[in-house]
């Protein structure tokens, strides 16, 4: 910390104050973007990590929570934004220099050290500060060391291996040595980047319970980088959910899987049904055409909603006419514990969980209790971009120009164009299409799917459709001119409406 | 069916015979005419004398221990020069740029006979005239990529994870340097060398044309024993030549068994029990 203060007295003094007052967040970060060739991979990214927490970074593979992991260790540089550890801001400080040690994703462990010496690396390192002595430090003896390894190897379970050849461990073993290697330091805030990823299923459930139980012993901060949704729900304090570089859900694991922010998080956390529905008004929701009691308020009347209904929270029985809804079992598979049934119904099809087994065709009907239904804001209701006029009823933006009724504006004014969802359309060949553009994201809404693109200049459109995208594909843009409205831009207004 | 596609398709090792063939002919035949000559008296018969005249005469011992000299001095230069340059083409900025290697490989494609000769002109120019140190500057010129490119592959292909660990461990750059990268491109460094200290150990070419009358290799003294007839001695040339192989053989295996004890190659996750 002695290093950490030198650098900037005077900032650092009046940052500690100022967090010291305002939380016990151990690290901040405040707005971090971090492009990488021209790539936005975290988007003005704010996050309080508490001490002594167990914090997963929960995303899809290159969502960016690898990377700002990395940007907390030192090894990357963000674009814009600061980190501060303990209210010292660190990202001018290099890597050797900061409170925190890292599991590695493949355990880096120094091929050419055997365990002993590959633990008792950074303790070799180390400058303890020291009245008695000219330079105000020294180093640990030999001795020390050696107490500090052989406790550290204990505590990870393997204390009679620092002789042995890092390359004749196996993958667990390998791991508890970075483990060790790393905790010996006795950092502030470990972190681990997918340190379970290359173990076995069994082995890694061993390690889920092990790092849960080191974490309770040695009470530092655990920030721990993982694409396992149960393995994040199981060990973690806190869950970050992350996606596109932004964060979706900061949360405790129950609160994450009972109630999800949007319907990324319901989709990536889990299995679940998502609908579209219209909240009636308070308690009472409306979807597939029939009002149903809720738990939810404080929305607005008639405001379009998400509806995420967990599949074991669906109550299933013999028989039509006893539930909700009626429908005919499609495909039943065990699972285990429980049969996971696909029941197609009028309206949609229901993912639905049970410890009863209903064979393939039978009629049954799916109850569902007002406290099963979560409600989640709409994320966006309407595509919205800035445009200009360029012709007598034509209308230039997001990259392609679109017939638009322009009655009372002129050539060369612009305007913010609202583009509804269901006013775009998708065709299979991009020459078909004005713009050509990216399927990222297919979500099944009940009667419809709600599908994401983005074009080639990086501009997000929404669209409602009743066909499935795939992934990645290549598709074509179409706009319904006569579903959008034009507005006349004032930045002035604009940078209100921000605030 | 099966029998006739059996008969059809001959093994593997197959695609191995024309090379075991000229292998034969040209390495293990000579091989076998040079061990006939080193045991062959003048007279015809079977004698040990050529060997002991090569381990008795003095002269042998000094151009030995000469030859010794100038390949580790040319290797030695070699690698200090070598390493740093290796250092930089694989590190980041540069590792994507191919042309920058590719600099320092293209001297490789052309023959090294004219290398040197166009090496010899270039040092005339320059006012230097034969001598030992040009001799040096020859080796090191000619063998340089062979000393480059072991030492760029070992750089180039280190995992980055394990400076990056050494950082977050509390190593600065030079430490990371001398505890991590040095140590991992041993291998590198060590196989550099066998590639240019074995062959300059029994070349004699290029101190023959850059080198002076006191630039002495122990190749040059058994091209004389072949070339001169009038001193021409087959027996005893066979006989040095002899001692040679069996030298440059036991430190290369030397060479091997240290490279192979640092080389153990990190895999992560593998199970070895």
């Amino acid at each position: 910390m002695n290093d950490l203060n030198r650098i900037k007295p005077a900032e650092t003094a009046a940052t500690v104050n100022q967090t010291a007052k305002k939380s016990d967040n151990i690290i901040e970060v405040k707005g971090i973007t971090k492009v990488f060739d021209g790539v936005t991979v975290l988007d003005d990214l704010s996050l309080g990590i508490k001490r002594g927490q167990f914090v997963t970074l929960l995303g899809p593979s290159g969502c960016g929570k690898t990377t700002l992991l990395r940007l907390i260790a030192g090894f990357e540089t963000p674009t814009e934004g600061e980190i501060y550890i303990e209210g010292v801001p660190i990202t001018s400080i290099p890597p050797f220099k900061r409170p925190v040690n890292t599991v590695f994703q493949k355990y880096a462990l120094f091929p050419h050290l055997n365990v002993f010496k590959n633990v008792a690396f950074g303790l070799k390192l180390k400058k303890i500060p020291d009245e008695n002595s000219k330079k105000g430090y020294r180093k640990f003896t030999k001795a020390e060391i050696a107490e500090k390894v052989n406790k550290a190897l204990k505590l990870v379970g393997l204390e009679d291996y620092g002789h042995r050849d890092v390359n004749s461990l196996s993958g667990g073993q390998q791991q508890r040595v970075a483990i060790a290697r790393a905790i010996v330091c006795e950092p502030k805030v470990l972190l681990l980047d997918e340190p379970l990823g290359a173990l076995d299923l069994k082995m890694r459930k061993e390690m889920q319970i092990e790092l849960k139980k080191m974490h309770e012993d040695l009470g530092i901060t655990f920030i721990f980088v993982t694409h396992d949704q149960e393995e994040a729900l199981t060990m973690s304090d806190m869950v970050v959910v992350i996606n596109d570089g932004v964060i979706q859900q900061v949360a405790r694991p129950k609160k994450i899987y009972d109630e999800p922010s949007n319907a990324f998080v319901a989709d990536f956390i889990g299995e679940s049904n998502i609908l579209s529905g219209v909240m009636e008004k308070d308690y009472t929701i409306n979807f597939f055409g029939r009002s149903l009691p809720c738990v939810d308020k404080g929305f607005e009347k008639n405001e379009k909603v998400d509806i995420v209904i967990r599949p074991e929270d669906i109550i299933i029985c013999d028989g039509a006419g006893h539930g909700h809804f009626d429908g005919r079992v499609v495909s039943t598979v065990f699972k285990g514990t429980y049969y996971e049934m696909e029941v197609l119904t009028d309206e949609y099809e229901f993912t639905v969980q049970s410890q009863k087994e209903f064979s393939e065709g039978a009629i049954v009907s799916l109850e569902i209790l007002p406290d099963s239904i979560h409600i989640m804001k709409k994320m966006l209701t309407i595509n919205k971009y800035l445009g200009k006029v360029t012709g007598e009823n034509c209308v230039e933006f997001a990259g392609g120009e679109f017939t638009v009724a322009t009655d009372g504006y002129e050539a060369g004014d612009e305007v913010i164009v609202y583009v509804p969802f269901n006013a775009v359309e998708l065709t299979d060949d991009e020459e078909d299409g004005v713009i050509g553009a990216n399927v990222t994201q297919s979500l099944y809404r009940g009667s419809y799917y709600q599908v994401q693109v983005y074009t080639d200049d990086d501009i997000d459109f929404f669209i409602d459709t009743a066909d499935e995208w795939d992934m990645d594909d290549r598709v074509g843009i179409n706009i319904d001119g006569t579903k959008v409205t034009i507005e006349r831009y004032d930045p002035e207004k604009e940078a209100q409406g921000e605030e | 069916m099966k029998s006739r596609l059996k008969a059809k398709v001959f093994k593997p090792t197959a695609f191995s015979f024309p090379y075991l063939a000229v292998t034969l002919v040209f390495v293990i035949f000579p091989l076998i005419l040079v061990l006939f000559y080193a045991f062959r008296g003048e007279d015809g018969s079977f004698t040990v004398d050529n060997f002991a005249l090569v381990f008795t005469e003095v002269e042998n011992l000094r151009q030995l221990g000469a030859t010794i000299g100038i390949a580790a001095l040319s290797t030695a230069i070699c690698l200090i020069i070598a390493y740093p340059v290796a250092y930089v083409l694989a590190s980041s900025p540069f590792n994507k740029m191919v042309i920058l290697s590719l600099l320092f490989i293209i001297p490789m494609w052309i023959n090294f006979m004219l290398r040197i000769f166009a090496l010899q002109s270039l040092l005339s120019m320059l006012g230097m005239q034969k001598s030992y140190e040009a001799a040096v500057i020859g080796m090191v010129y000619d063998f340089f990529p062979y000393m480059l490119l072991p030492i760029y592959t070992v750089l180039v292909n280190m995992d980055k994870s394990y400076v990056e660990a050494s950082r977050d461990l509390g190593a600065n750059s030079v430490v990371t340097f001398l505890k991590v990268t040095l140590p991992l491109s041993v291998p590198g460094v060590i196989s550099g060398i066998s590639m240019m200290f074995m062959p300059i150990f029994s070349s004699y070419a290029i101190t023959k044309m850059m080198g002076d009358a006191n630039t002495t290799v122990i190749g040059a003294k058994i091209a004389n024993l072949f070339e001169n007839q009038n001193y021409g001695n087959y027996g005893y040339g066979s006989a040095l030549s002899f001692v040679l192989l069996v030298i440059v053989i036991v430190v290369m295996l030397t060479g091997n068994f240290l490279s192979n004890r640092t080389m153990k190659a990190p895999k992560g996750g593998k199970v070895n029990e």
